[in-house]
């Protein structure tokens, strides 16, 4: 049943064919058995799980399940889970234990889903490969020299490990999807505001937006119709009403345009990735949609303005580790200035300490318009690309990654070729628009997924286009074989 | 645009990180390469375009001002480093 | 050399909110450390701040009570600095587009002269917590309940020229707040705090000089003898041939000493940039409108006000508008007894002075103003003497009887104005006292005035007071001019 998807194994728990218990052991030994090598969860919560499971299976005895109860999740590690350690993937919170649930994780919760562990990811949602993280890097299942794609690459490691049913991530310049079309699965960055960031851990404020990593189109629509929606404790969320997203997975894609930018067909694309998305979109053509070419000229800048914002973004947010209120504090500190430099700079990984001195010398004294002012007039250039070519065309296609996974280690040193592998993904964000990573072939023996944009709010159409091509394709069907 | 050791050690210091000593060039090089990367935006004009706060240019949502929150902070205090009487401990505070 | 003060101030106000700025925690004032700091003003990861309406409306008011232009689009700003009463490690401001843009404040002086001081802009943010110095083996103690609290930092322009214009200001300021609701006024609670901006220049010279900052200043008083103080200095190091320096400086009230605040001499660079996890308040004309609907009359207009309507001189108008609730009382009072000088007198008079010895504020007043309105209604129609109604106020003060009419009914001390009473109690006293009456007889014209003093005295000890004076003076220099 682990190899079954969300959708069928909840029609299995509803028929009586496996209970929640049987299921979620199922999870926790195959987590004892593989996650040792792939290293995907930082925490497991095996006497929890099992306790929700059970739960879970008298919840359904009693007739008020939703399509959730029951299915063993994992959480990224930046969701604050009550009473359960939320690393972030740091050593700054390796002692931190919420005392308050965040809104996504309390909705599964609350709809009976059980919670297996917390997933590795990168330091603070930072990176690109999952191997910054305090918890050592996770390992590609496709191929363990690989990376898996980050930063929520345990989540995803999980899912395509067949360890967890389906799992949350977090997405701020890629952190879903590009580790999804790493590691095979299916996976969505809703439009910001979408869903509520109450209780997730903040990275870059006005870009995170958590989503589902599923191994199936119709399981991210099952797993957003659970964690979508208003909530009034996130200023940022908006009031707009939820779809059921698993309503529309079947409609037609007839008539749909597809919009190709020309700006992402080029020179630093993989040639065979390219030739998985131009399979895929072929695919597209035979269930009825047309494809047309579309500009998006600011695309590059996307680099520039993310690494400004982001990091910006990041260095305020990240003040807050001081060793004063929670977390790591360093050894005896001989005054107050010793106490906030050796808690930090002990407490927070390379990468992390990049970001936040790249984000500080952006917003320091003189370099603001030049910084930050100007990335963020870059970004509204960069979301009118999107609103103009959005004339043309309902959704835009593409690659999430210009190559498959890379090799463990290969980059670490070079953290500038790192962040121009984000090409493809920093606009959505930038953008605030919806953006879905699906299965699409394999480049090199390892996953190609193609990436499918959609308008503000437009969620509900990339599930069904998702979808349509799983239903026509078998990518999201296969597995790693796991030794 | 380039920074040198001096000037990482400075916008460290800002964010209360230290360098070790050994790593400050390395450092000062890795964040110019960043710095350069990021410098390509100087070469777009973007006089007159108003920065972009929320992509959907969405605005502020007010609270009713009334009490929501109960005294909880023994729960808040458990992950806390140092704690007396109910007070956050912290070398002494030097005015 | 002839020199010049040159003075700003920066004041932040407490608002008046039940809640916190950005969370739904108490702002209640005196509660035990940390339990009024809930996860939000603790700054814990992944917790995300709501803007409080109530601090919206009364940071407009206050924009709306100094005429200021309300700027409709508002950004929250982030100012990052690493302070352990600072929990999130930035304090969540306004920078480029404050709520309260440029307005004025009009000050009254002593010599009765006016001055407008202008306002530069005010803006909102959330106050910090406190750092407790108590010996903790070494360490300090975090108290994070006031962080969060509302405030809207008010800054002047450098137009105030003394300490004198600087503490009329303070007072006015206090007054136009606690008027306008949006602050309780209470400075020994740190409702409203002073930073005090001080330059000095020789007299003509356009160019300011250097100047220091002196920050918290909790009383009109401690501004007031901090900026002597440092006026003070900077003259003295100026002439000795030194500099003054740009600084930041402490004034410890209880020994008027000031220095140097060591811990901000490290150049500070904020970062300032707009908060993320805020979005812009844009405050429409719908709400303009519905909070100028509800603005109270400003101490200025009600100061107007009082001179038209009730006859009120201009200091006695001045002092009782300056706050709403002696100018409430004033105006109950006045409402109760029929007679605005009557009670402007009292309630400057035994009315403050009882307030001041108890040390309490005039909403905690035994005497309401509809106590006093009563007692002074008795003055009025000569039920009472005026010497008669300190006593009846003293009653009524230590709450024995709920109205003047009560204590004089119980005490028996109606004023007696039966003029054959009066007269046979003037006989009586001229009988035993014949060699006074012989000598005021044989006393010339203008000395008998004073010597009349003597027979009244005599005749009010009589009557134990109840006489009404008017009548035994009249009666009196009657039987004795003869």
């Amino acid at each position: 049943m682990y190899d079954k998807t969300i959708a069928e194994q909840s029609r299995a728990l509803a028929n009586g064919e496996i209970s929640s218990v049987e299921l979620t052991q199922t999870y926790l030994d195959r987590i004892k058995q593989f996650d040792g090598d792939i290293n995907s969860f930082i925490t497991v919560t095996e006497s929890l799980a099992l306790k929700q499971a059970e739960a879970a299976d008298k919840r359904r005895t009693a007739g008020n399940a939703s399509a959730m109860t029951g299915i063993p999740v994992a959480h990224k590690d930046l969701f604050c889970t009550e009473g359960v350690k939320t690393s972030c993937g740091s050593k700054m919170l390796d002692n931190f234990v919420a005392p308050y649930e965040s809104t996504v994780t309390g909705k599964f919760k609350d709809a009976g889903a059980v919670m297996l562990g917390k997933t590795n990811m990168d330091e603070f949602a930072m990176g690109s490969s999952n191997e910054n993280s305090h918890y050592g890097p996770v390992k590609n299942p496709w191929d363990k020299s690989a990376i898996p794609g980050g930063s929520s690459g345990g989540s995803a490691a999980a899912v395509a490990a067949l360890l967890a049913a389906g799992a949350t991530g977090t997405d701020t310049g890629g952190s879903i999807r590009q580790p999804a079309s790493h590691c095979g699965i299916t996976g969505l960055k809703p439009t910001y505001g979408r869903v509520s960031r109450w209780g997730m851990v903040a990275y870059a404020s006005s870009l995170d937006q958590a989503g589902p990593m599923t191994r199936s189109a119709e399981d991210a629509a099952i797993m957003l119709n659970t964690m979508a929606g208003f909530d009034n404790r996130d200023s940022t969320c908006l009031d707009r009403e939820v779809p059921d997203y698993t309503a529309t997975l079947n409609d037609s894609l007839e008539g749909l345009t597809i919009g190709l930018p020309k700006e992402y067909f080029t020179a630093g694309l993989d040639s065979e990735v390219e030739q998985q998305i131009q399979n895929a979109i072929t695919e597209y053509e035979k269930l009825g949609a047309k494809v047309k070419e579309v500009s998006l000229p600011n695309a590059e800048l996307c680099i520039p303005a993310y690494y400004v914002i982001a990091p910006a973004e990041a260095s305020s947010n990240l003040s807050r580790f001081d060793g004063v209120r929670f977390g790591y504090r360093c050894e005896a500190p001989k005054d107050l200035m010793d106490l906030y430099i050796r808690s930090r700079s002990e407490g927070f990984g390379e990468e992390v300490k990049r970001r936040i001195i790249v984000g500080t010398y952006a917003l320091s004294a003189g370099y603001y318009d030049a910084y930050y002012r100007k990335a963020q007039q870059i970004r509204r250039l960069i979301r009118d690309d999107f609103l103009n070519a959005f004339k043309e065309c309902d959704v835009i296609m593409g690659p999430n990654a210009p190559t498959p996974a890379f090799d463990l280690g290969s980059m670490s040193n070079d953290p500038v070729a790192m962040y121009l592998s984000d090409i493809y993904t920093l606009s959505v964000n930038l953008a605030g628009l919806p953006g879905l990573s699906v299965p699409a072939g394999m480049a090199n023996n390892r996953p190609v997924g193609l990436q499918v944009i959609g308008q503000h709010f437009d969620e509900a159409r990339l599930l069904n286009i998702g979808h349509r091509f799983q239903q026509a394709t078998d990518w999201h069907q296969k597995s790693p074989a796991l030794v | 645009m380039a920074i040198d050791a001096s000037g990482v050690k400075k916008v460290a210091h800002l964010a209360r990180l230290s360098i070790d000593d050994d790593a400050v060039e390395a450092t000062a090089a890795t964040i110019s390469s960043i710095l350069e990367l990021v410098d390509r935006m100087q070469a777009v004009d973007t006089q007159g375009v108003e920065p972009l706060a929320h992509p959907l240019d969405a605005i502020q949502r007010l609270r009713p001002d009334e009490v929501t929150e109960e005294n909880q902070r023994e729960q808040l205090q458990s992950c806390a480093p140092a704690v007396e009487e109910g007070l956050f401990l912290v070398p002494r505070v030097i005015e | 050399m002839q020199w010049e003060t040159v003075i700003g101030l920066e004041i932040h106000v407490q608002l008046a909110t039940k809640t916190k700025i950005f969370s739904g925690a108490s702002t209640a004032f005196g509660a035990t450390p940390n339990t009024q700091a809930c996860a939000v003003d603790l700054g814990l990861p992944g917790i995300l701040p709501v803007v409080n309406e109530e601090a919206i409306n009364m940071a407009i008011k206050f924009g709306l009570g100094i005429d200021a232009e309300i700027n409709k689009v508002n950004v929250f700003e982030r100012k990052n600095y690493f302070y352990p009463d600072l929990p999130k490690g930035y304090q969540t401001t306004q920078l480029e587009k404050p709520i309260v843009g440029a307005g004025h404040v009009d000050i009254t002086l002593a010599d009765g002269s006016t001055k407008s001081i202008r306002i530069h802009h005010a803006h909102l943010e959330e106050d910090a917590g406190k750092s407790l110095h108590e010996d903790f083996h070494g360490m300090s103690g975090i108290d994070l309940n006031r962080a969060g609290t509302p405030l809207i930092e008010i800054v002047t322009e450098p137009d105030i020229r003394n300490a004198e214009e600087a503490v009329a200001f303070a007072k006015k300021l206090h007054s136009i707040v606690t008027t306008l609701g949006i602050c309780d006024g209470d400075m020994s609670q740190g409702s409203m705090r002073f930073d005090v901006n001080v330059s000095v220049r020789p007299k003509g010279q356009k160019e300011f000089g250097t100047r220091t900052e002196t920050k918290n200043l909790n009383s009109f008083k401690f501004m007031e003898a901090a900026i002597l103080k440092e006026v003070e200095r900077q003259i003295d190091l100026i002439e000795d041939g030194g500099t003054v320096i740009q600084e930041t400086r402490l004034y410890n009230g209880d020994t008027g000493e000031a220095r140097s605040m060591r811990s901000k001499e490290e150049a500070n660079d904020y970062r300032y940039f707009p908060c993320p996890d805020l979005l812009p308040v844009i405050i429409d004309d719908s709400c303009l409108e519905k909070l100028q609907a509800e603005m109270p009359e400003m101490p200025d207009a009600k100061k107007a006000r009082f001179i038209a309507d009730f006859g009120l001189s201009d200091y006695d108008a001045e002092i009782l508008s300056a706050d709403q609730a002696t100018a409430n009382y004033f105006e109950a009072a006045t409402r109760a007894s029929d007679d605005a000088k009557l009670s402007a007198n009292w309630i400057m008079g035994e009315l403050s002075k009882s307030l001041n010895q108890n040390s309490i504020s005039i909403t905690e007043s035994p005497v309401t103003a509809d106590m006093l309105g009563g007692l002074i209604k008795r003055i009025k129609d000569n039920t009472i003497s005026g010497k008669i109604a300190k006593e009846v106020f003293e009653v009524l003060w230590q709450g024995e009887c709920s109205t003047a009419d009560e204590v004089i009914e119980k005490k028996g001390l109606k004023q007696v104005t039966d003029t054959g009473a009066i007269e046979a109690m003037i006989d009586e006293v001229l009988a035993s006292n014949a060699q006074q009456v012989e000598n005021y007889r044989a006393a010339p014209d203008d000395k008998r005035g004073k010597m009349i003093g003597f027979f009244v005295g005599q005749c009010m000890k009589a009557s134990k007071g109840k006489a009404n004076p008017g009548m035994v003076n009249q009666i009196l220099k009657q039987k004795l001019d003869g």
